[in-house]
């Protein structure tokens, strides 16, 4: 019961980052609020594997950091105007 | 669960409270960055902490201790290279800026 209260906490936090996803002026901060919706689904996920007992989502939630990890690096090399590979 | 888990449960989603409520309510990128990253790594480290106290030392529970210096080290890398990147992109700074050193140490 009270895994479920922070569960719905946590969804509408996520809710107050696409807000800031829609409403953001400039693209660097709708990739911030992406970054920090993704950090929060990590936390989303840890709290699922106690409340549905599948331990699998711990395996989803490792992968969802190092996907946020390498989509904000690829969008500061984007800004910086530099390839890739230097 | 056990108290400590509850309490760092507790501690962890009012972090990212704090996090969120910065996000929506600070002027400029830079400032949205700072207290976002911050606040809401330390909550959700926070919450894997309080999943290994649950789960002990199982494969669960020892994959959330693993997960918690991966994110550490991912969150803040990660937002040290997008202020630089919209730094050198020509973001500009809030009114309210008092002092810019980056500039003075770029040239």
């Amino acid at each position: 019961m009270m895994i479920d209260i922070m569960l719905y906490i946590l969804m509408s936090f996520s809710f107050l980052c696409f807000i800031r996803v829609l409403t953001g002026p400039t693209m660097a901060d709708r990739m911030v609020a992406i970054d920090i919706f993704g950090i929060l689904v990590v936390g989303i996920c840890a709290l699922l594997v106690v409340k549905t007992g599948r331990l699998f989502l711990i395996d989803v939630a490792i992968a969802w950091i190092v996907l946020g990890f390498i989509a904000t690096i690829t969008l500061a090399k984007y800004l910086t105007r530099r390839k890739l590979d230097e | 669960m056990n108290s400590i888990s509850i309490i760092l449960l507790v501690v962890g989603i009012s972090f990212d409270l704090f996090g969120c409520i910065g996000l929506l309510r600070l002027p400029d990128i830079y400032n949205r960055l700072q207290s976002a990253t911050k606040c809401v790594t330390l909550g959700t480290c926070s919450i894997l902490l309080a999943l290994f106290l649950h789960y002990g030392f199982t494969s669960v529970g020892i994959k959330a201790l693993l997960a918690i210096p991966l994110l550490f080290f991912a969150s803040t890398v990660g937002a040290h290279a997008l202020i630089r990147g919209s730094y050198k992109y020509g973001i500009k700074l809030t009114n309210k800026t008092v002092v810019d050193h980056y500039e003075e140490v770029d040239q």
